[in-house]
Formats: structure tokens, sequence, C-alpha cells
């Protein structure tokens, strides 16, 4: 009899060695000849018990992890291939485990189930059944279907896809083009969500966009991929290939003549790139700098042609919603913020990983009832959430509901969902100088608030960690933040202050007391 | 990007990857990508070329290189180690680590070893966000890196690996 077995291949479980556990239990297996089949799954996104090692059995699938190379011969002789056996890191059947038990993946529900890049695993699993409903539907019904969904932008912006998608469905391209470019240049630090679509679910990626193809009557797509993301790319290039020979992509997509045609790019390490009219620019061959708006994307975008342009994540929806339909999705969330997030918990956290929820529950919930607190077991000090140019949060926010509305109401971004956390040893003077100095690093150069106000920010920062007029110079970097908000072209100069202020609003000792210690010192 | 199978300048190689890519819209990055993974970085003379292919002055090329911190036009050590400078990372000590690479290593960021082995990067996300401190060999990203897990990596970099084809 053969055993299944289950060892995952994402970027985080190979950074945790899960390539060599993989060949190791091959290897052991036939040493004590045991017939085992070793497949390779995407991840369950729960990463403190990566790498998860999971066999099949009747009852479902059983879990061990987190499975070091010198795990594998106990594994054996506890014939953990038999799923529910007694072992250090049995795990019992995963899909029970609460961390996972408690989510709703809408959007993740094949997540660590199929063989990322196994079009017979995702047509298994719900797969291009979107696809097949909106080949049905005539475009508007598909743009009526988002819209009714209530899905948002899920990069950050949170601008209703329903509202973008018929703005280019009704714009004339003046080439008779128009495009689909899916934004997946991940660059804020805490989010992996993207990540994981691409590496672990590529197909579901493939088949939002090609839907969105047919809601607008765009005949190509673009996926800009950072090239931080070597693995995502190879995935994706693996599923366009094999969807190019089973009709699902090209000139006649599931024998309907419908033409759509997706190709991927590679970015070049430039954060600003995931602006979209800095992405386009790039997509062009050019700089990336960022273009002025209007005209919209939507109506002069990618080659001056009119252009979705969409976050994976928001593209990743689409598929669920017309499957299951538009009222499923929206039937979930809070306010104005409909469906679901994937929310990534990282940092300084116990049981970090992807947390897809629909809207609402707290931060507090999020970081502790699933995070766990912190993975140094010291108290939780500053939370940043929406990645490098979103806020700070104290814990006097914590509480706050995961709601795009409900965070901007706290001078706050819910973003792509990121949540990255910091124990009590943080120096927010520190974190506030990053914030300045990823600004300095990543501007595209085009607006002077950005450009020079990122580098005068640094300047002064680090004028009040030196405890140099400490008032005035405070006083001095809350009119540049000003200054940059109000002036700046994109978000990149308009957020960058975010986390400055939040930091100097609810953290203003450490700034102070850098000030402190310094003229101490002096006076010694 | 490790740079053991990347080739020398070549003008013939050069030109026919460029001729390949040259009709696909916005090309640009596309062949400045298709260089770099061949010859480990953009050389000087592949901009004439590039310039000439896409009817762009060099100028215009060397916008380009110049803007994206993935291009470089020198060539790096033979292994690219890339440490995560992050939100995420710093929470979980990546400070600390960057100080010590350095330090063992004698190195700034965007500066090789003297024996040209390593070329150390600063990189900003690699989306082991909950796995951190993080940093990329190659293609190969490594999790939960401190400082001792930091010099075994770097002493594994130090011996050419044979591998073994299945």
């Amino acid at each position: 009899m053969t055993f299944r077995i289950h060892v995952p291949s994402d970027t985080t479980a190979k950074a945790r060695g899960a390539d060599r556990l993989a060949r190791l239990i091959e290897i052991v297996a036939e040493e004590h000849k045991i017939d085992v089949d070793v497949r390779r799954n995407g991840t369950r996104g729960l990463y403190w018990i990566e790498p998860l090692v999971e066999v099949d059995t009747a009852e479902g699938r059983y879990g061990f992890g987190p499975v070091k190379d010198s795990d594998v011969e106990s594994l054996f002789a506890a014939e953990f291939w038999k799923g529910n056996v007694e072992h250090d890191l049995a795990l019992g059947l995963v899909e029970e485990i609460p961390y996972l038990k408690r989510q709703e993946r809408f959007t993740f529900s094949r997540l660590g189930i199929t063989d990322p890049v196994s079009l017979e695993d995702y047509q298994a699993n719900d797969g291009f059944k979107g696809l097949e409903n909106a080949i049905k539907l005539s475009s508007q019904q598909i743009v009526d279907a988002v819209k009714e969904s209530g899905l948002r932008g899920r990069g950050g912006a949170a601008f209703p896809t329903g509202i973008k998608w018929q703005t280019v469905l009704d714009v004339e391209s003046p080439k008779n083009q128009k495009y689909i470019v899916c934004n997946a240049d991940e660059g804020d630090s805490g989010t992996f969500a993207d990540r994981l679509v691409m590496e672990c679910d590529p197909y579901m990626l493939i088949e939002g966009m090609t839907i969105a193809g047919l809601a607008v009557g765009a005949t190509q797509g673009y996926i800009y991929c950072r090239s931080e993301y070597p693995l995502s790319i190879e995935n994706l290039n693996k599923a366009i290939n094999t969807a190019y020979e089973n009709n699902l992509l090209g000139a006649d997509i599931l024998g309907s003549g419908n033409h759509f045609d997706l190709e991927v790019r590679m970015g070049a390490g430039a954060y600003i790139c995931g602006e979209e009219t800095s992405l386009l620019e790039s997509l062009e061959g050019k700089r990336g700098l960022v273009r002025a708006k209007p005209p919209l994307p939507a109506i002069v975008g990618l080659f001056g042609q009119p252009t979705v342009v969409n976050n994976v994540l928001s593209l990743a929806a689409v598929p669920f919603i017309l499957d299951k339909g538009a009222k499923a999705y929206a039937d979930v969330g809070v306010g104005r913020s409909r469906g679901t997030l994937p929310f990534q918990v990282a940092g300084n956290v116990k049981y970090g990983g992807l947390v897809e929820l629909a809207f609402g529950p707290t931060l507090n919930e999020l970081m502790f009832e699933f995070g766990g607190g912190t993975r140094s077991g010291r108290p939780l000090r500053a939370v940043q959430v929406g990645g490098p140019l979103g806020a700070y949060l104290h814990e006097s926010q914590w509480d706050t509901p995961l709601g795009y509305e409900e965070f901007s109401q706290k001078d706050a971004v819910l973003g792509h969902g990121g949540v990255v956390m910091f124990d009590d040893t943080v120096d927010m003077s520190e974190q506030a100088r990053f914030s300045m100095e990823f600004c300095v690093a990543e501007s595209c150069g085009k607006c002077t608030p950005c450009r020079i106000g990122s580098t005068r920010g640094v300047e002064v920062i680090d004028r009040i960690r030196e405890g140099k007029n400490v008032d005035a110079n405070m006083e001095l970097l809350s009119d540049l933040c000003e200054t940059m908000l109000d002036g700046s072209l994109c978000a990149m100069g308009g957020m960058t202050p975010f986390p400055v202020q939040s930091a100097m609003k609810h953290f203003t000792e450490d700034f102070v007391k850098n000030a402190a210690s310094a003229t101490q010192a002096k006076e010694v | 990007m490790t740079t053991s199978k990347a080739v020398a300048w070549e003008p013939v190689t050069a030109q026919a990857i460029i001729d390949e890519l040259k009709c696909k819209p916005g090309a640009l990055l596309p062949i400045l990508h298709a260089i770099q993974d061949r010859f480990s970085y953009v050389p000087e003379e592949a901009v004439s070329l590039i310039a000439q292919a896409l009817k762009l002055t060099r100028a215009e090329v060397h916008g380009v290189i110049s803007f994206y911190h993935h291009f470089r036009t020198h060539q790096p050590g033979r292994h690219v180690v890339e440490i995560c400078r992050a939100e995420a990372c710093q929470a979980q000590g990546s400070r600390a680590l960057e100080a010590h690479a350095k330090s063992v290593l004698e190195v700034d960021y965007h500066q090789t070893t003297a024996d040209r082995n390593i070329t150390l990067e600063p990189v900003y996300c690699l989306g082991n966000c909950s796995c951190g401190p993080s940093i990329r060999v190659g293609n190969d990203i490594h999790a939960d890196v401190d400082a001792t897990r930091f010099d075994e990596l770097v002493e594994g970099l130090k011996t050419d690996r044979v591998e073994i084809l299945s």
C-alpha cells in the first residue's frame, strides 16, 4: 500500500528546510521499505509549525510539525504514515487546528491542500468554475456581480473594484486594445498573501485575470511580479504554460471564442513600482516615475490604453465571487468592508501566518487569539499595520475592528493586511527614522516633498535623537510631515508621515528620552 | 543572485538575447534581466547594444538601469547575500544581524569581500515576515537567521558545493 505524504513547498517552508526534509523522508522510507508517495503541497500558512508534514488518511489529513531533519527517524519509528499516532510533533487532524478552523478561507480555500502547479488538483477543488460561469454572462453582468460583492481594492487603497472595471468597460480604446495588469509588487514589509496566491494557487490568479478580461473586453494581461519572489515567478510561468495547453488561456478559452493572453513580467527591486502609475511606466520599459492623475489608468493606462490595474488579492477574490455568488461574498464583513481579508501576522509574533477572516474582529483578537502575543515573550508595545507607510498603533488602539473605515477613523490604514508586531525593546524614534530613510531609498524622485522631504526628515530625527533643540526640531518634524502629506504626488511621500506622526504622538517618550539622556551625557 | 553559472561578457550572446526580446512591448526590463542573468551584471558594452536595438539613447538605458536597485553595472562576488532590512525583520533582530554581517565580512552594503566571494546587499522584504530575520543567498531564502546561523551559511559559501544530479 502506498501512503501519501505532503511536504510544503512555499518560500517560508523551504526557508525552514522543507526541500531537504522531503528528500530525507523519501530516503528513510526506502530504508524502512515503506512505500510512500511524497507530494509537495503549498502551505497552510501556519508558519510556526512549518515544515508541517501531512499524511492522508480516511479521516482526513493528520499533521506533524515543525519537523526537523533530526525528527524523521522518530516519526518513522512511530509509524507516522498511519496518521493518528503518538508523537511529540503530532498535531491531529490539520483541519481541526483551531488557528485554521476559525478562519474563513474564501480566497485561500485551496491553500496547502493542492499541489500548486497541478491543474488537476485545482479543477478538483472548484477551480475554473467561476470562469465557466463568467463565460455564460455578458460583460456588464460580470461587472455587476463584482459590484454587488462589495469587493474593494486589496492593495490598500480600497477603491471599489466593480466601479474601476465599469470605467474600463465603458471607455473606448483608441487602439482597440485594453489591458488587465496585476500588481504583484508586494513590497510591504509584513505581507506575503500575494506571494501565497502566486506560489501556492497560481491558477486562481490566472482565472481571476481571465474573468477580468471578459468583463472589460481586454485580451492581454500582465502580472508585474517583484524580483524578490523567484518562486512565484516560476510557479506562475508553469501554471500559465499548462493553462495555454488546456485552452484556459489563448485565442479560444474553453471553446467560447474568447481571447485572453497572459504574461509575467519581473520587477527590479523598486518599492515605488507598487504604485499603479509607476508600475505602468516600468511595464513600458521606463524608469518607474509616478504619473500625475488624472488621467486615471482606467482611461489612459498601459501604452496609453484603458487598463484595469488590480492587486493580486483583488483578482484572486473574483473566482469565488463568480462561483459562489456575489451575495455569498458580500454577506460577511463589517460596514462598507465586505467579504474577507487575508491578514498576515508577522514580526515579533509567536504564531505567525496567514489569517483570512471576514472584516470585523479587532486587532487584539488577531494579535493575541491567533498570534498568541510576541515570540520573544516580552510585552507587545507597538504594531505597524498596512506596511511601511502604515501608522504604528498604540495599545489604546488595539481594540479597533479590522475594517477600512474603522482604521481610518484612528488615523491608521489597513492597507494590504500586514500586521507587524514589536515588543517593548523597540525604539520608536529609530522606527520613525527608518520610515524616512526608506522613503529616501525608494522615492521615485519626481516630486520635491517626497524626494527632499524624506532626506530632511532623516536629518531632523537624527538631531532629535542626539538631543539637539528637541522641542524646536519636533515642531519642525511635524511641519515637514504636513508638507509631505499635503504636497506629495502619490502615497509614497503622502503616507510616509503616517508611521512618523503616529510614533511621535503615541510614543513621544522615545523621542524625549533619547533627548534627555543625550543632554545628560553632554552635561557629564 | 549566485553568479557561479554566469558567463564572461560575449557581445554575440548579448546580441542574441537582445534580438530575441526586443519586439516585446516594453522590452527594456526583460532585456536587462536576461543580460544580468547571463553575465551577472549589465556591462557598459551592453548598454550601447540595447540602446541601438530599442532606438533609445544610451542615457535613457542608463537611466533605467540606475533607477532599479536590482540592476548592477559591476561584476559582483561569486555569491550575493541580501539581508532584509524591513520592519518585520527589524522586529526580530535584523539590526543586530546586519551589524554582525558587516563586521564579519568586513564590508558595507553594496560592497564585495576582499576575496571576491560575497557581495552584501540590503533588500526590503523577502515575504518571509513571520519567520525573520530573513536573508537571501542566490535564489534561496533562509529563515530565522541569527549571528550563528549567518556564520554557518557564510562558511558554506566558502567552499564549492558539488551537486550530484539525480
